[in-house]
């Protein structure tokens, strides 16, 4: 009981939580205050609450058993070393695929529901195979179910936007050395009307045919004399020349042309076309975009299916939902509708053209760079809010649902803190804070491209139904 | 509608910025579509498809800047004004400080944090001040809308911690000094209060201040502390405390009657600290209020006040202004024997002590205080007779704020209560301190103007509670009081018994007087009487 009188002997610190006045009255007479900035947890769902109580005690403590888990899932992330070990082709490198398999974007989708950049890129990908002669004809086959449509995600492969990949087309290998898992994205094709924005027309088709026959086997090549490209170190030394990984990669791709040149040159392709390939990297400030998203996806893949663990080990988005999966709860995708971008438009275009989020670049988040280290790129905050300072608090709120700090990744205008790493679905459920995730925009139909990036907001809702599924598994577990 | 293209030669700006700037441009009346972009190649194909080509157009390249325009009511000089502030300026955006995003995430960041203050919607209140518990910090819990059992889990846990969980539903209290929500500016000193009532440990504490005496702590409870359900256990904690608190040599506690098993439980508790205390139940009939050993029964909140300064060894200074009996005399005769009172309270004990003294004094009075009863009524019933209203009452302060805070809905009430021209004697109460309106006399004086244009045959007789050193001030806002013909009481106490003393002088009186159980009025009226010659 001497505690309360033990009050009376200290100096009085206020948490204030609810009326700011309270607040400033007490600043007012030299008292130290923290006002917190209060959201209901789980959006107020009282279902969703009595299931976080249940997992997490009163004190903020977890139950012993994820508290474990989620150690080992934070030390697997923490651990991986992502590297690019070289260029394959989909169908002889990625498990599962075949000639007649069209991997997408985000959580499983039939063609029904498909938003249009999704559908645009795959009548693309099917002419570009040659299993359709025209577009037209391409969506009466996908239609048909004559060919299978999966996810990446499925075939531990991740793509930006639409993210379709088709048998012929050349990818990136990525193996995460510490645990020897690959993974697989294709090479970025450049900005304005490419198919990953549903964009279909021969301009894209003749590009897509000439990175396969020229650029990936120059880049192949290159990589071979090189050596593995240490993802991790690029990463982390592109955050410190103003990248985040996501929405910004121009010290990344420009670091990739500094390590590759030289073999380029010295390689066995003509001077003409090795000029070819330069420009085409250097024309394209997102050619990292998909090394950075497969070095994601190789980090996380072996943290999923982990009992016990709430971390959140991929996130994704078909254009049509918004999904994610928790290490615990193994394969399942946890889905909602998928939000639109708030964000600013190219010239021309405004958020009446915009197709709701896409992609599986969100994966980058999911790691803990991208909207996640965006403290670390301030030269896109224009696109969130339009100040520096937006970037940092925008990082810095991340750390309030996150496990961990990357050590590798550094953000140097936080005194190089780690970038937070590992969401944990606990703590996105309680604060209602949902990742914040830097992306970019696609026209509404397919074949125009992209009119747009920004910042979106991932539904709460598929993290919520996670937590409540979560419990009820955690229980059946207990039982 | 308008087209303009302009051309500015060799005017480079970041992609990212034109495209907020297009933006916030088409945001502005009168601009039907905007474009602000350099003219690369591909912008200039697409403004050309938008229907923007122009022989400028064509001319200019990429390190030039394009403004392509479509206005309707708008003209080209204003819409580049508005260019050019925008790209002259960044608008600053209104950035606050970070702030930690949960109760946990705050106290992982400032592990100092000894208390947390709670004013959420209840029906998250309590799980937030059940966590504050768990992780040892003591709480105040200003919501209300938690229920009785939540109350108890929350009380018990805190009493296992030996943790001060004050409220739910606690709207003051003065923890080292510091204001806590609705308090009053009062000098430290060695009385500690431990109250179940908000306006009462403010009336009090004021009194103590102005007479010369300060305090220590004061502990707010809840108003359902001392019910048999909640068993007094945030009351038993702080009366501990304050037994052990060195710096408290006198206590005293104040709260609405309670249950008797729980009251002699509360008044043990006290005798137990062996420290000289004074114990006030507001209304509690006076067989309840025998002194024993160290235990001082008060008979009001300003009683209360000033035994407590007495008991920690304070001297009076000079006489305690009473009312004059002279003025109770011409008041009564000005109104006549049709007068009634209507009684328009802010504070729920200020409230409940005037229709305690009232009632006492034989006076029925209706009233949303009254727990059952015929003249028990609703917050919103109009009746003829004697009416007090406690203006905090849920019903009326739903969806709008309590009327310390917005002394407006007072106003309200008294034009429309005094409908029918009829002599009137009004009685208030004034609440300052942080927390409370700025300036309730002004707004009260407003308030009484109206009302005095409708119905002339108007006396209002109000208290303050405060202190000079509330941001309102006590003596200004008594003068303003005083400059709008208000007849200002020195505390609740003596403006409620000035009221009686009033109303038993009118034969009104006689009509209303009824419904008197015990008291006979007329010893009240001369109790009344002794204190005023004081």
């Amino acid at each position: 009981m001497t505690r309360a009188a033990e009050l009376f002997g200290q100096p009085l610190a206020v948490l204030n939580l609810g009326l700011t006045s309270f607040a400033d009255t007490l600043r007012q007479c030299g008292t130290r205050v923290v006002q917190v900035d209060w959201r209901p947890a789980a959006g107020g769902d009282r279902e969703a609450m009595a299931a976080l109580d249940a997992l997490v005690g009163a004190d903020g403590k977890a139950r012993p058993e994820i508290a474990n888990a989620n150690q080992e899932a934070i030390r697997r992330l923490g651990a991986a070393k992502p590297v690019l070990e070289g260029i394959g082709v989909a169908l002889e490198d990625i498990p599962g695929m075949r000639s007649d398999l069209v991997l997408h974007s985000g959580p499983p989708v039939p063609w029904e529901l498909m938003s249009g950049p999704t559908r645009g890129a795959i009548m693309g990908a099917l002419v570009y195979e040659g299993l359709a002669k025209s577009p037209e004809d391409a969506a009466r086959l996908a239609q048909s179910g004559a060919v299978e449509l999966a996810p990446c995600h499925h075939h531990q492969t991740v793509g930006p936007m639409a993210g379709v990949v088709t048998a012929s087309m050349p990818v990136l290998k990525v193996r995460n050395v510490a645990f020897g898992n690959l993974a697989f994205a294709t090479l970025n094709e450049g900005l304005g009307k490419v198919l990953r924005y549903g964009a279909y027309d021969d301009t894209v088709l003749e590009r897509l045919r000439w990175m396969q026959r020229s650029l990936a086997p120059a880049l192949g090549a290159a990589l071979q004399a090189h050596g593995p490209l240490d993802l991790q170190a690029l990463i982390a030394q592109a955050l410190q020349m103003g990248d985040e990984g996501h929405n910004r990669n121009r010290a990344a791709t420009s670091l990739v042309i500094r390590a590759l040149a030289p073999h380029l040159v010295e390689g066995k392709t003509a001077p003409a076309e090795v000029g070819r390939v330069l420009r085409f990297l250097d024309a394209n400030d997102h050619f990292f975009l998909n090394l950075s998203m497969a070095a994601a996806k190789a980090a996380l893949d072996p943290t999923l299916g982990i009992p016990h663990s709430t971390l959140i080990s991929a996130m994704a988005r078909n254009g049509t939902e918004f999904g994610l999966r928790v290490s615990g709860l193994g394969e399942r995708w946890f889905c909602a509708p998928a939000p639109m971008v708030d964000g600013l438009y190219l010239p021309g275009f405004s958020a009446a053209d915009a197709a709701p989020d896409i992609g599986d670049s969100v994966i980058t988040e999911t790691y803990g760079i991208g909207g996640f280290a965006m403290a670390a790129a301030p030269a896109i905050v224009q696109f969130v809010g339009g100040r520096a300072a937006d970037a940092l608090r925008y990082t810095e709120r991340m750390y309030a649902i996150t496990m961990a700090e990357h050590a590798a990744y550094k953000i140097p205008a936080l005194d190089f803190r780690g970038s937070p790493m590992g969401i944990d679905l606990l703590k996105v459920v309680d604060t209602g804070i949902v990742p914040v995730v830097n992306t970019g925009i696609a026209h509404k139909t397919p074949g125009i491209g992209m009119v747009g990036a920004g910042l979106v907001k991932p539904p709460l809702q598929c993290f919520v139904q996670a937590l409540v599924a979560f419990a009820a598994e955690e229980q059946r577990g207990r039982r | 509608m308008l087209t303009e293209v302009l051309v500015r030669k060799d005017s480079y700006h970041d992609s990212v910025l034109l495209m907020r700037l297009s933006r916030e441009l088409e945001t502005k009346a009168g601009v039907v579509e905007a474009v602000v972009a350099m003219a690369t190649p591909h912008n200039r194909d697409l403004l050309a498809a938008r229907g923007f080509a122009r022989p400028t157009l064509a001319s200019a390249g990429p390190n030039d800047l394009v403004i392509a325009l479509r206005l309707d009511g708008t003209t080209v000089a204003e819409a580049e004004t508005v260019i050019d502030a925008l790209l002259e300026g960044r608008p600053a955006a209104a950035t606050a400080e970070s702030q930690p995003v949960s109760l946990g995430a705050a106290l992982a960041l400032c592990p100092e944090i000894n208390l947390v203050l709670i004013s959420l919607p209840g029906e998250h209140a309590g799980r937030e001040a059940r966590r504050a518990l768990a992780q040892d910090r003591h709480v105040m819990l200003f919501s209300d809308n938690v229920s009785v059992e939540e109350e108890v889990a929350l009380k018990t846990l805190a009493h296992e911690r030996g943790l001060l969980m004050m409220g739910p539903d606690c709207g003051t209290a003065i923890i080292n000094g510091k204001p806590l929500a609705f308090a009053n500016v009062v000098r430290r000193g060695k009385i500690g209060i431990v109250g179940a009532a908000g306006t009462g440990i403010q009336e009090i504490s004021s009194c103590i201040h102005r007479l010369g005496g300060g305090v220590s702590q004061a502990i707010g409870t809840g108003g359902r502390d001392l019910s048999a359900a909640v068993g007094a256990l945030t009351t038993l904690t702080g009366i501990q405390a304050l037994g052990a608190d060195p710096d408290t040599a006198v206590l005293v506690v104040v709260s609405k009657p309670p249950a008797a098993k729980v009251a002699a439980k509360v008044v043990a508790a006290v005798r137990a600290t062996g420290k000289p205390a004074v114990v006030h139940f507001v209304g509690a009939p006076p067989h309840t209020r025998q002194r024993s050993q160290n235990v001082v029964f008060a008979t009001s909140l300003a009683g209360a006040a000033k035994t407590a300064c007495r008991l920690s060894g304070l001297r009076r200074r000079g006489r305690t202004p009473g009312f004059g009996h002279v003025l109770a005399t011409r008041v009564a005769r000005a109104l006549g024997s049709e007068a009634r009172l209507v009684g328009l309270f802010c504070g729920g004990t200020t409230g409940a002590e005037a229709l305690a003294l009232l009632t006492g004094a034989g006076i029925a009075v209706h009233s949303n205080l009254h727990k059952d009863g015929p003249l028990a009524i609703g917050a919103g019933a109009h009746v003829d007779g004697h009416l007090l209203l406690d203006l905090g009452d849920d019903e009326l302060t739903r969806g709008r704020p309590h009327p310390m805070i917005e002394p407006e809905l007072r106003n309200d009430r008294l034009v429309g209560d005094l409908e029918a021209p009829r002599p009137t004697l009004l009685l208030f109460d004034l609440v300052l301190g942080y927390g409370a309106h700025p300036d309730p006399a002004g707004v009260l004086a407003r308030g009484l103007a109206a009302a005095r244009a409708r119905n002339p045959a108007l006396v209002a007789v109000a208290s303050v509670t405060g202190t000079d050193e509330d941001p309102q001030s006590f003596t200004s806002q008594r003068r303003r009081l005083l400059e709008a013909g208000v007849l200002v009481m020195p505390d609740n106490r003596t403006a409620a018994d000035f009221v009686a003393a009033v109303l038993c002088r009118t034969t009104a009186r006689r009509k209303a007087s009824r419904p008197r159980k015990k008291a006979s009025p007329a010893p009240a009226t001369r109790a009344a009487r002794q204190r005023g010659r004081r």
